[in-house]
């Protein structure tokens, strides 16, 4: 055991196993507080809205203030669903990765709004350039369970040959790009689509979602650097989860007072938003997506967030983290929150919450029952073995010709 | 057929492919209006416009991954990296994104992109000026590696590779831009303008990305190089009265290993070549396969002529760059072997 005081300082959690967790420390801003300026607004400009928070829903689960979104009770219902079924597929996954039937899950619980509020407020032929944790958007687009049960069980199914882990979708028609287990590398190729974007004459709009601890990485000062530059329309979002596995965000935030502040030294209008809150998602989202369609360039978000489970089925946090945490966090939880919301409004009830659970939680039984029609990882049958080799280049070449046969299939 | 040396031979087929195709865009560090620092995109945002040449941030990592980007959506990016020493930092995006996307999307997007850069010594570049680094490239699946050796070769292949639908690393011999190279630092400075491959089409025409070219036949032994040591190879088979075959890969990955075998096995020995330092480069994989497909018509071990395994000096680059002499004293080693 060390006994000496560190010569440097490294960062280290508030909190470790055992501690018990007080987050009366950090300083949330009373939603409805923040100025909604105009779409056009200078970046330089959003200097408080960096500094401080955009929340909607107050302690009471009313919306208020002037990023108020203001959706209709069946457009808030719709959103409600696609978290609950994405907490609901997540759940039946992680049993499923721990009963051997896939090699790896990565769960999303917690941060549901930021991936489902994001994309239900942009359109859905804007292009998202996800990472692993944002399953939801595929939900609020409407992609088949079964294609993405049998992505995740890579079996004859699998949209991708049973070439990438599990959650690494790609779903070109419904405009998701390839997920990368590299960290960071699609923040600036967002740029880059958005560019060819508008060389295309087209009017979408990109969006592409990092965590708190990628921000560290060379590709975001790239991308920051790029959209700001070439004035893109691009929305970077960093979900600060707090954790990049078991690394505390503040390994990654360095003396910067928020990782929204560290868009406006690039000049980009920088939003900081309560992650957990669906409707200042929604707000945010469709904001910077007006500005980005109107030719106002791009935006940079960051959703303050928790990470309620492990970062995958390959870690156990409670080895690194108290375990009261998440119930700890002060922001709560997106999908009780939206529910309430709705309750408030007359727009929903208990009742109606637990059928909704119920009948999505049959859907992803069902569903899984079909998937495993088509094969399972284990037993088969999974994408042809010559698969393997195609796909490399547009066509074969004599050396992928010879070791095909050399592999004797 | 007009004359042009290698700057000239590219820029013509940049010129045509923005021609001929509106997607196609060229993007790098000073490659906009001032047209490139070897001024291989000269005219080209001038004739084209702001938005298709452009200059980028210095930042090499996100000058391929705009190219990514803007490749699965549909355009063709010409990315210029100023000199090869410098593309270290977008070999992540190289190696785990632009290489892999057509694999991991299973087809759902491709990359149709092309990095261009100055490659090679010769020109007392020093360390960071200077380097081949073909073999971490020619290591990467789903990567084409070519690597001219004169103008026309140089416009035929890029336009190739642009025209190609997967991502190709184009590395341009820097020291032969103006004029073929035999080696010898002192002697006098030659021109494309007197040389048969100086002679380039106006128009369109490729040149296939693997196929290598027999570029002196002979009947003793093959000699294998690519790059500026082509020339250097040509001269010193004919200085030592040896009858070799000379033979130009032109695309290294995937390089052309019938044209290979048969030479090799029609001379029965080979030596193969490379700038670069001498453990784990191309010529190492050369090798390997020759001796695979051909070593019961070999005679003598395959002989290796390179760089050394140092970073590549300053003031003493003559005595790392394989000039004439080292490939002369290859020529006779493989000959007395057996």
């Amino acid at each position: 055991m060390a006994t000496h005081e560190p010569r440097y300082r490294v960062p280290v959690p508030k909190y470790r196993p055992g501690d018990e967790p007080d987050f009366s420390h950090l300083k949330i801003p009373a939603a409805g507080q923040a100025k909604r300026p105009g779409v056009d607004v200078d970046g330089r400009d959003t200097i408080d809205l960096a500094l401080g928070m955009v929340r909607v829903l107050d302690h009471n689960h009313q919306a208020v203030g002037e990023w108020n979104p203001e959706i209709k009770p069946d457009v808030l219902r719709e959103g409600l669903r696609h978290m609950v079924l994405t907490r609901v597929y997540d759940e039946r996954m992680l049993k499923l990765q721990r009963q051997g039937k896939m090699s790896f899950y990565m769960k999303s619980t917690g941060e549901e709004a930021v991936a489902v509020a994001g994309a239900m407020a942009l359109k859905d032929s804007d292009m998202v350039f996800p990472s692993y944790r944002q399953q939801g958007i595929l939900f609020a687009r409407g992609r088949d369970i079964v294609d993405m049960m049998c992505h995740c069980i890579s079996n004859s199914g699998d949209n991708l040959k049973g070439r990438q882990l599990p959650v690494h979708y790609t779903w070109a028609e419904g405009n998701f790009f390839s997920i990368s287990g590299n960290l960071g590398t699609q923040f600036p190729q967002a740029v880059g689509w958005a560019m060819a974007a508008r060389y295309k004459g087209e009017d979408q709009v990109t969006a592409s979602w990092i965590g708190d601890g990628t921000t560290a990485e060379g590709d975001f000062h790239g991308a920051l650097t790029l959209a700001s530059t070439y004035h893109a329309a691009v929305i970077l979002n960093v979900v600060n989860n707090q954790f990049a596995i078991s690394t505390h965000q503040n390994m990654a935030i360095g003396d910067a007072p928020t990782f929204a502040m560290k868009g406006l030294g690039y000049g980009i209008a920088s939003l900081r938003v309560d992650g957990n809150d669906f409707l200042a998602v929604y707000a945010a989202m469709q904001w910077a997506a007006e500005r980005a369609r109107k030719g106002h360039g791009p935006t940079y978000i960051e959703y303050f967030s928790y990470r309620a489970d492990a970062h995958s089925t390959s870690d156990d946090p409670s080895g690194y983290r108290p375990k009261t945490e998440a119930k700890a966090w002060p922001l709560g939880d997106p999908i009780e929150r939206l529910k309430n919301h709705l309750i408030g409004l007359g727009e929903w009830d208990d009742e109606r919450h637990e059928t909704l659970e119920k009948e999505l939680n049959d859907l992803v039984v069902k569903s899984y029952k079909e998937a495993e029609s088509h094969g399972t990882l284990h037993d088969g049958p999974l994408s042809p073995i010559p698969s393997i080799f195609e796909d490399v280049f547009e066509e074969q070449d004599w050396r992928l010709i010879r070791q095909r046969q050399d592999l004797g299939v | 057929m007009p004359k042009m040396n290698m700057i000239q031979a590219l820029n013509s087929a940049l010129d045509i492919a923005m021609e001929k195709d509106p997607n196609v865009v060229s993007f790098g560090e000073d490659a906009g209006y001032f047209g490139g620092v070897f001024r291989v995109t000269a005219g080209l945002q001038k004739k084209y416009g702001l938005d298709r040449s452009f200059d980028t941030p210095i930042n090499e990592a996100a000058i391929a991954a705009m190219a990514i980007g803007m490749a699965a959506n549909g355009l063709r990016p010409v990315a210029e990296v100023q000199f090869s020493d410098y593309i270290f930092p977008a070999i992540d995006q190289i190696v785990s994104e632009m290489t892999r996307l057509r694999y991991r999307s299973a087809g759902q997007y491709t990359q149709p992109i092309v990095i261009r850069s100055p490659w090679g010594g010769g020109i007392r570049g020093g360390q960071t000026h200077s380097m081949s680094p073909e073999a971490f490239f020619t290591h990467i699946p789903g990567l084409r590696v070519v690597i001219p050796s004169n103008p026309y070769d140089a416009k035929g292949l890029l336009l190739a590779a642009i025209e190609n639908n997967d991502p190709v690393v184009f590395f341009e011999p820097k020291r032969m831009y103006n004029g073929p190279f035999d080696g010898k630092p002192d002697g006098a400075l030659q021109s494309w303008a007197n040389h048969p491959k100086g002679e380039v089409p106006e128009g369109h025409y490729t040149v296939p990305l693997d196929q290598a070219e027999v570029v002196r036949e002979g009947n003793d032994v093959t000699l294998l190089a690519y790059g500026t040591l082509v020339h250097v190879a040509l001269s010193a088979a004919e200085k030592s009265g040896i009858d070799a075959e000379v033979i130009d890969l032109k695309t290294l990955t995937p390089y052309d290993i019938e044209t290979i075998t048969k030479s090799v096995k029609k001379t029965g020995r080979c030596i193969v070549s490379q700038e670069a330092p001498r453990t784990s480069g191309f010529a190492a994989e050369l090798a390997a396969q020759i001796q695979e497909d051909c070593f019961y018509s070999l005679e003598a071990p395959i002989y290796r002529v390179t760089g050394w395994d140092t970073p590549y000096p300053h003031a003493h680059e003559w005595s790392y760059f394989p000039g004439q002499d080292r490939f002369i004293n290859a020529l006779k080693s493989v000959m007395e072997a057996a």
